[in-house]
């Protein structure tokens, strides 16, 4: 039932993200320098949804900071749409994974920022960025500003912040780590609701075995650090989806064991080694 | 590059009522003792003032310390009859003029020189050793060059202080374009935001806070350089009215020019802290008044 491709075949014209050997290394103050990624092969087709899972520091935010172009790989090639990534690609969309939300404007300005920084007038971005926040539950919250809302709040503002440039790659590192449970599931089916039928191709990284399978058309596996792809599990759970019944399913149990199989002994690595450095 | 810099008072979350009581106290708005702090204040004054005509009228000579009640006929007298240097307030005027003009160039050169150089690394390296120079050079004495340069007009107190205003503002824009956080920034260029963007609502917002702690002082460096620059040589202004009191050992009259400069840098004060309330409304409220002492 579950499919186990090592990587999908080189890049054809339809790849919306293709990563070949992508290997990015940070010059650290003692001139040595650090790995973080190694030899990446990833393909992510248009209208594709593909979760990354790795343990903690491997490279995940590190590999999505080289498709969006912030970062230029050290080796290796970094492709989006059939064009190499040598600036930040149109139609990119990131949520980080840090708070990025302007303290100094309020919502309704934050979420129309992508909007006016394109050139739409202020009218109409607003318009606009009020019709998200409805999206995101936050309507009423117009005025405020990011210090006035919580966590939770302010993730839901930088959402629709990266939503309303309607990219066709969507980057979300991490992007409901700092939800309740129940408002995860609510904006994790909504994520679901806003994705289909916008042909985006969406990298989501997460520390969360259910949110990934649930979501995903793919679950990619990365090793401990230096990361590179150890494992990608094939999802093949029918859509539309209801993020809280399909995990109750015996398919969804399968999956969910085959990637955590593959994950256990990259996060025991990883432990390891935190225990060795500690002692 | 770091040299003189004031640190904005960052917006620490704090407790509501201790956030509350500190700011009221700086401010004297405390509700519900402002009658006693008040009292007291006054007290203290009349104290202070009290005993030094009590002093000045038994043991000190008053010729050396003056009294307050000189001080206030000196005050009575400028106000009422001028001075010799013609109207009181047409010497405030010129002093305030020279003081407001050496500040807002200054500020705003500070400003743009400090973000723009805190943004281009290259930049800032070559001009590092530069800026240290010129920022090591005694200020004050620049005046007198300035008198060479430009005339006992108004022109050579603007620029004197100009130079003071100017590398106390720019050394904190320059730190604060730095401390831009990252993110903020590779947010905004995910979304669209070309450079001039990115200076207009990222870099020089984040900077505000630097920026307005620097200014604090500014006006008050303008004021000084004014004055200064008056002494240096001039016809007109508070400066010179001071400097003539020097002259004709008259303690009153260098007190009351005192009286009349601190008037004004607390008024300018004050206004800088409307415009930094403006400006910081987005933060949450702390005791970012502390800046102000
Ligand atoms: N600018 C940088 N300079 C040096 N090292 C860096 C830099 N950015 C990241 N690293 C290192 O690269 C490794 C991977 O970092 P990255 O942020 O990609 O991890 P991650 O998989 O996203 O971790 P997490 O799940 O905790 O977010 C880490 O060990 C980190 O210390
Ligand atoms: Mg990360």
């Amino acid at each position: 039932m579950t499919q186990i491709t090592s990587s999908s075949p080189p890049g054809t014209a339809t790849a919306a993200i293709c990563l070949r050997g992508a290997t990015k290394r940070f010059t650290t103050l003692d001139g040595a320098g650090f790995t973080a990624i190694r030899d990446v092969d990833l393909d992510v087709a248009a209208g594709e949804f593909v979760s990354v899972v790795g343990p903690t520091g491997c490279g995940k935010s590190t590999t999505l900071s080289l498709v969006s172009g912030l970062e230029p790989p050290s080796a290796g090639t970094v492709t989006v749409h059939g064009a190499h990534v040598t600036s930040i690609p149109d139609g990119v969309g990131y949520m980080f994974q840090a708070d990025a939300v302007l303290p100094w404007k309020n919502v309704l300005d934050n979420v129309a920022l992508g909007l006016r920084y394109r050139g739409v007038s202020k009218a109409e971005a607003h318009a606009r960025a009020r019709d998200w926040l409805g999206r995101v539950g936050l309507t009423g919250f117009e005025d405020r500003y990011p210090h006035q809302l919580s966590g939770g709040m302010r993730k839901r503002v930088a959402m629709a912040q990266t939503l309303i440039t309607e990219p066709d790659l969507l980057l979300l590192d991490e992007p409901f780590g700092a939800l309740d449970v129940q408002t995860r599931e609510l904006m994790q089916n909504e994520l679901l609701e806003l994705w289909s039928g916008t042909g985006a191709a969406v990298v989501f990284v997460t520390h969360d075995l259910t949110e990934a399978i649930s979501l995903a058309d793919r679950v990619v596996v990365m090793t401990a650090g230096p990361a590179t792809v150890k494992d990608v599990v094939t999802i093949d759970l029918p859509r539309p989806r209801d993020v809280e019944e399909i995990r109750l399913t015996p398919e969804f149990v399968e999956l969910y064991k085959r990637v955590w199989d593959s994950l256990r002994e990259e996060v025991e690595i990883t432990r390891a080694r935190g225990a060795s450095h500690v002692a | 590059m770091s040299l003189d810099v004031r640190a904005p008072v960052q917006s620490a979350p704090e407790s509501a009522p201790a956030r509350r009581s500190a700011v009221g106290f700086l401010l004297g708005r405390t509700s519900h003792a402002s009658y006693v702090v008040n009292g007291v204040r006054v007290a203290l004054v009349v104290v202070w003032l009290g005993s030094w005509e009590l002093a000045a009228r038994t043991v000190v000579d008053p010729f050396y310390y003056s009294m307050p009640s000189k001080i206030w006929d000196k005050l009575v007298i400028w106000f009422t009859d001028g001075t010799s240097q013609g109207s009181i307030w047409s010497n405030i005027a010129i002093t305030l003029e020279e003081a407001v003009l050496g500040f807002l160039i200054g500020t705003l050169a500070g400003v743009v020189l400090g973000v723009v150089l805190g943004r281009s690394r290259f930049t800032a390296e070559v001009l590092a050793p530069f800026i240290k120079g010129a920022n090591a050079i005694p200020r004050i004495v620049l005046a007198s060059l300035f008198v060479i340069w430009f005339g006992l007009g108004m022109s050579s107190k603007v620029a004197t202080a100009f130079v003071l205003v100017f590398f106390a503002v720019f050394f904190n824009a320059f730190q604060g374009a730095r401390e831009v956080d990252k993110v903020l920034v590779d947010n905004a260029r995910i979304l669209g935001a070309s450079r001039w963007d990115l200076m207009r609502t990222i870099i020089l917002p984040s900077a505000t806070s630097w920026i307005l702690a620097s200014m604090h002082v500014a006006f008050g460096f303008a004021l000084i350089g004014a004055i200064v620059g008056e002494f240096t040589g001039a016809d007109k202004g508070l400066g010179i009215l001071i400097n003539h009191s020097q002259g004709n050992f008259d303690a009153a009259g260098i007190y009351a020019g005192m009286l009349i400069t601190t008037v004004l840098a607390l008024v300018a004060e004050w206004l800088i802290t409307l415009l930094e309330k403006r400006l910081t409304s987005w933060r949450p409220p702390a005791v970012s008044q502390a800046a102000a002492i």
